[in-house]
């Protein structure tokens, strides 16, 4: 088993280090800052923290007039939440004018597992996604987490990074250093590429590894800026393996599937397969539950693999 | 243990007879429960709420046990309502719009006969019909999927709405909580519910004085609140939450209010009933351990 960490916890101290190198940096959080972690700058830092209680669309905006004057305000709350329940304020207060806004949402997906639907987030990728402007990352890790964080407060502009509920395996170590804009290669093979972002790339790592022994070599690569995406290399990986197969913890319309495909529709198209949420709400289960009920897992992605592979015309 | 493993409630033979007691008339008249009796029962949804929310090793016990005397006084009362036929269509309506205390609703539900008690055991597994918020696609008798907080006044105002459309007589209950109280859609929907004089809506706010990051006056500071309810153009009742007879008497009142909405501020305590949960934060959002059950239900006997 794979050393595992959770990304929250990563934001959560990463924040207490920016805090301490900047005194602009801000946070805002809506009565959830001890399961964003961001109580961890609250208590270091009480004067530049903000609860907003139980209102997400006035932090954003209270969010997007810190920037306006200057500050690097980071809001988190719970993915299902930021944006879903705060788009037009997200879209209006922050993305159009292009204010300098770090919205970093926890608890993504549906491996938040018992709390159940209300509180799974399958679609806020496609809805920050739409929104020209918005920097969006989904770290694979805890040590991307902090990097990307990092990132994201060293960059003018509107960023959204997505987190997850529970600890998930390492993919990286202390060496690593991320590329914002750039997909990152994590295996090389010839037969078919797996782009995956979050923990999906955990599982498609196993995958890979699974494949390998029945002769089927793969690619894979860590879309973690999920926008903009990385065009050059998914390019270079359909002409390199001839199929691709996208992994995400996300409904299949408009998350990284949907942006993968247009680029490979546009520029070389090869066949494709989605390891993702088939247009339905999940339920209440034990996260690996879920995972499995819901096509996300490393078995899933082998399956798709397989079937992408015999589509190759060769 | 009022719940054992094994799935076989000891008191359901009283339950169940109370049951066909309550609601085998035609509801509209069910024989009233004496306060004691419904003190009983309030009890029992006490370790149900324990009993399950540790059997699912998670979910919302403090905000749960703070409404018990609340949804107890609604449902073994006020609420017209047939557990046989959840889908009546002239049956009261109680809107949980904290749906994180789904444990409380599907307790009464149970209590009531809306599905075997048995059942609750399944809370947050999957495929349950008892999904971790409430879900009204999976379970019978809950009005609306909530957990998205401070939307379920904006859901009863149209509930109300399509009553008076329809001339029927059923009255509108919405149970929200305090900390709820913070987002701005539930003052869009006090404004509204005023504007269109649903006389026949009637709000309970759970006023434990806390939400997750601690009590409200730190976090979001709701005072005055009274006096916020009465600006938008409502009757306000304040009772003590855990008071069955005072919370009965504020329904009966709020019934002679013509013209506009009525919220009854019910102080309460999170966690209520359950020494260690009492004003504790910590079981928000988190379930008891088995020794905790064991020691809560001891204090609920
Ligand atoms: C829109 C929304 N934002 C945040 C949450 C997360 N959340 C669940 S319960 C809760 C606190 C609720 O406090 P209160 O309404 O006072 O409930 P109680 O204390 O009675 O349990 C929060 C912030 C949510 N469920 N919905």
């Amino acid at each position: 088993m794979p050393k595992e960490a959770s990304t929250r916890e990563a934001y959560g101290k990463t924040l207490v280090e920016l805090g301490r190198e900047n005194p602009d940096i801000v946070v805002l959080d809506a009565d959830l800052s001890r399961s964003t972690m961001t109580h961890f700058f609250a208590s270091e830092f009480p004067n530049r923290f903000f609860d907003c209680g139980i209102a997400e669309q006035n932090m954003v905006s209270i969010a997007a007039g810190l920037a306006a004057s200057g500050k690097i305000p980071f809001a988190s709350t719970f993915a299902v939440f930021l944006p879903g329940r705060c788009f037009d304020q997200v879209r209006m207060s922050i993305a159009q004018p292009g204010f300098n806004v770090k919205l970093v949402a926890t608890h993504g997906g549906i491996s938040i597992g018992e709390d159940g639907t209300s509180h799974q987030a399958v679609e806020d990728l496609a809805l920050i996604g739409s929104l020209p402007g918005f920097t969006v990352i989904v770290p694979a890790d805890a040590i991307e987490t902090v990097q990307a964080v990092k990132v994201a407060a060293a960059n003018y502009g509107p960023f959204y990074i997505r987190l997850c509920r529970p600890k998930i395996p390492l993919v990286y170590n202390e060496s690593y250093r991320f590329n914002l804009g750039k997909a990152v290669s994590m295996r090389q093979g010839k037969d078919a590429t797996i782009i995956a972002i979050g923990l999906m790339v955990a599982a498609a790592l196993e995958a890979a590894d699974n494949l390998k022994q029945e002769g089927i070599d793969c690619s894979v690569l860590n879309m973690s800026t999920l926008k903009p995406i990385d065009k050059a290399a998914i390019i270079k990986a359909a002409t390199d393996t001839g199929a691709i197969v996208t992994a995400e913890e996300h409904l299949a319309h408009g998350g990284l599937g949907s942006e993968v495909a247009q680029v490979v529709a546009r520029h070389h198209s090869v066949p494709m397969e989605f390891v993702a949420i088939k247009d339905t709400y999940a339920k209440s289960g034990k996260p690996a539950e879920l995972l499995q009920r819901y096509g996300l897992t490393a078995k899933d992605i082998e399956q798709a693999v397989r079937s992408v592979v015999k589509k190759k015309v060769s | 243990m009022l719940l054992p493993e094994e799935g076989k409630a000891q008191s359901t033979t009283s339950a169940d007879s109370m049951k066909t007691e309550v609601f085998s008339l035609s509801t509209a008249k069910a024989k009233s429960l004496s306060i004691e009796e419904m003190k009983a029962i309030a009890k029992r949804l006490r370790r149900y709420i324990i009993s399950m929310t540790g059997k699912a090793g998670s979910g919302h016990p403090g905000g749960s046990l703070s409404a018990v005397e609340i949804v107890t006084a609604l449902y073994f009362r006020i609420l017209r309502h047939k557990p046989a036929e959840p889908q009546w269509a002239d049956r009261d309506r109680f809107i949980l719009s904290k749906g994180h205390a789904a444990p409380l609703l599907y307790a009464a539900l149970a209590e009531c006969g809306y599905f075997p008690i048995d059942e609750l055991l399944t809370l947050r597994q999957l495929d349950s019909c008892l999904q971790g918020h409430t879900d009204c696609t999976v379970t019978p008798g809950v009005e609306m999927s909530a957990g998205a907080l401070g939307q379920g006044l904006s859901f009863a105002i149209g509930v109300t709405l399509a009553g008076r459309l329809n001339s029927q007589k059923y009255r509108v209950y919405v149970l929200l909580g305090d900390g709820e109280c913070d987002e701005g859609q539930v003052w869009e929907a006090a404004m509204a519910a005023a504007h269109f004089k649903v006389d026949n809506l009637v709000a309970i706010v759970d006023n434990n004085g806390q939400q997750i990051d601690g009590w409200n006056r730190d976090v979001m500071n709701l005072d005055p609140f009274n006096k916020k309810w009465q600006a938008f153009g409502w009757q306000v009742i304040e009772v003590d939450g855990h008071d069955l007879t005072q919370l009965i008497d504020a329904f009966e009142q709020a019934k002679q209010v013509k013209g506009k909405p009525t919220v009854i501020i019910a102080h309460t305590i999170k966690g209520k009933g359950v020494s260690f949960m009492e004003n504790n934060p910590d079981f928000h959002g988190k379930a008891p351990n088995a020794e905790q059950v064991e020691i809560a239900l001891k204090e609920l006997e």
